[in-house]
């Protein structure tokens, strides 16, 4: 296989990759936030004390948790259909990605928000605040170094996870390594892949870090977080720090 | 301006319970520091968070500036907006200062504005007011982690005054500081008492603090205010355990015959040399076992132990003396009398105290 061959094939890839990850952590996101939050909210003694919900809550989320994705991916079917009228392709697999990443965001939502110290939650009911306003001034942007990891570890298991999107005609990255490296012996193709995939993890994962490291210093000079800038909008890592930053 | 009636708080876990106020009847007067001592266990957290309803007593009453703040809260754990606004003419500061450390400085004296509701022009001016209050204004731009503790606890004060509250809670506020970085703190809480007007209800477990700047205090043990009144009154009343810790003398008798009497003197006759005149009167020999001067609540006190010679039926007439000039004399030993001899308990008090 040349590299003219391989080229459309990778760019193709990357993009349904980018496509399904940049789609799901954004959703994961939009949706694990709230529900990490009220995991923590609804406990005994908590703000919004509720032992129903709690129980019922963390039930679905270790349910789905433990759900392998592959199996995740077929029992969700009918859902998928309902959701964008097909079960097949990378708008199908972009569903159980999501539905499987939401409660893997919220599991870490909830230990980063329950790392914030119990005093503030006081000194800000002792002010006359709201749960809203314990939500939004203390819980979110006490806890937000601590949220953009856990995003930046979501958005890598979504990676791992959309290497099986090629069972639903997905593609992306994994799919093409598995259909050209393992059924065709393109063993070449196969080191590519890996080697972006490498790439492309390393460097979320950096850029999570630094954000995260970032926020947590605080007391530095505020310069621009100069590596992060570049990043932004070009890949799904930047995306999921940017939207959680705004939900704070 | 608080006044809590039948306070209690019962905890209730895994079926056991733990009574942490039993009935606490508490009146702090406007305009006065007011100073909750104990130890560890005692209640005085559960207090303190009792009087803005952190905590949901069990039973009791709590009204602060004349609102019945028990009425407005409701059945559930969340706080109604009644309750709420209540709240936010409360200031509070705490131990571990509370402070955001994803703020600055100015924006967490801002915080308690912005759940006011202020506009943004508004709440930097009253925010760099009270920091300049504090003494802190050079330091709004930097972020708590910068900043040492006593200057965290000058931010947590600014902070709980910009509700322009009438009362100030301080949840051991000086606890986690250095004794120099106490003063300070202290010496700010009395100026803002005076400067403003401000009721302040403090809980400590140190009896420097409620001697430098306490009106009143009050003895917990056990969930129950044991003894409590203003501070000169608990030391003229014979036999305070509280005036005792407040004022420790110690010193044992030097043989079977003696008498022993601890003398209090505060207002005028702290002024008189009361001692040399018993001497030369009587003209019999005083030895002194110990003695303490020490300024408590702004005034001059002082308490001595003495030893006379003799056994206290053939001093009557010297301890009589002792009363005519106005002072407060206590015989320790004697049973007609209470004792001023500290109980172990207020031994350990004081111990706690000087840590």
């Amino acid at each position: 296989m040349t590299w003219s061959e391989m080229q459309p094939l990778l760019e193709q890839a990357c993009w349904d990759t980018l496509y399904m990850v940049g789609w799901s952590t954004l959703i994961a996101v939009v949706a694990g936030l709230p529900l990490g939050i009220l995991l923590v909210l609804t406990e005994r003694g908590a703000l919004l004390q509720n032992a129903v919900l709690n129980k019922v809550l963390g039930q679905v989320v270790n349910i789905a948790r433990s759900m392998p994705f592959i199996i995740l991916m077929v029992a969700l079917m009918t859902f998928t259909r309902w959701v964008t009228g097909t079960t097949i392709g990378r708008e199908a697999a972009l569903v159980p990605l999501a539905v499987g990443a939401i409660p893997f965001f919220a599991r870490l939502v909830e230990t980063s928000i329950r790392e914030v110290d119990g005093g503030l939650v006081e000194a800000v009911q002792s002010m006359g605040g709201s749960t809203w306003t314990v939500v939004r001034k203390v819980l979110v942007p006490e806890s937000l170094p601590s949220l953009i990891s856990g995003a930046t570890t979501t958005i890598v298991a979504l990676i791992g996870y959309s290497a099986m999107a090629g069972t639903v005609g997905g593609g992306g990255l994994g799919d093409l390594a598995l259909r050209y490296g393992y059924q065709r012996f393109e063993t070449e193709l196969m080191w590519i892949t890996v080697a972006i995939l490498a790439v492309v993890i390393s460097i979320i994962q950096f850029a999570g870090d630094y954000a995260a490291r970032r926020l947590h210093k605080r007391g530095g000079g505020s310069g621009p977080l100069l590596l992060f800038r570049p990043l932004r909008g070009v890949l799904p890592g930047t995306a999921a720090a940017e939207s959680t930053t705004k939900t704070g | 301006m608080i006044t809590t009636s039948g306070l209690t708080k019962v905890y209730r876990s895994r079926g056991r319970e733990v009574t942490a106020l039993d009935g606490v009847d508490l009146h702090v007067r406007e305009g006065e520091v007011y100073g909750v001592i104990g130890q560890s266990g005692a209640g005085k957290s559960s207090l303190i968070r009792c009087v803005n309803l952190l905590e949901r007593p069990t039973s009791g009453t709590v009204t602060v500036a004349g609102q019945d703040l028990t009425a407005l809260a409701g059945r559930g754990p969340r706080a109604g907006r009644e309750l709420r606004r209540a709240r936010s003419r409360i200031g509070m500061v705490f131990q571990h200062f509370n402070l955001l450390s994803s703020r600055t400085v100015q924006d967490n004296v801002e915080l308690p504005l912005e759940i006011l509701g202020l506009s943004g022009q508004e709440r930097s001016r009253k925010a760099l007011e009270l920091l300049d209050l504090v003494g802190l204004a050079e330091k709004a731009k930097a972020y708590p982690a910068q900043l040492s503790g006593g200057q965290k606890q000058r931010v947590g004060i600014a902070r709980a005054l910009a509700g322009d509250p009438k009362v100030l809670l301080s949840d051991e506020a000086t606890s986690a500081l250095d004794p120099e970085t106490t003063r300070s703190i202290l010496q700010l809480l009395r100026d803002l008492n005076r400067q403003l007007g401000l009721t302040v209800l403090l809980i400590t477990h140190e009896m420097d603090v409620v001697k430098s700047v306490c009106d009143s205090a009050a003895l917990m043990e056990r969930g129950q205010i044991v003894e409590s009144g203003t501070v000169s009154e608990l030391l003229a009343t014979p036999g305070s355990e509280l005036a005792a810790a407040l004022f420790p003398v110690s010193g044992e008798a030097t043989g079977e015959d003696r008498t022993v009497v601890d003398v209090t003197f505060h207002g005028e006759a702290a002024t008189q040399p009361v001692i040399s005149q018993l001497s030369r009167t009587y003209n019999i020999d005083i030895s002194i076992l110990g003695a303490a001067m020490d300024t408590v609540a702004g005034k001059q006190v002082g308490r001595m132990r003495i030893e006379l010679p003799g056994r206290f039926e053939e001093n009557v007439v010297p301890i009589g003396f002792l009363r005519e000039r106005g002072l407060q004399v206590e015989v320790a030993g004697s049973d007609d009398t209470d004792t001023a001899v500290p109980a172990p308990r207020d031994a350990k008090l004081v111990k706690e105290g000087a840590k």
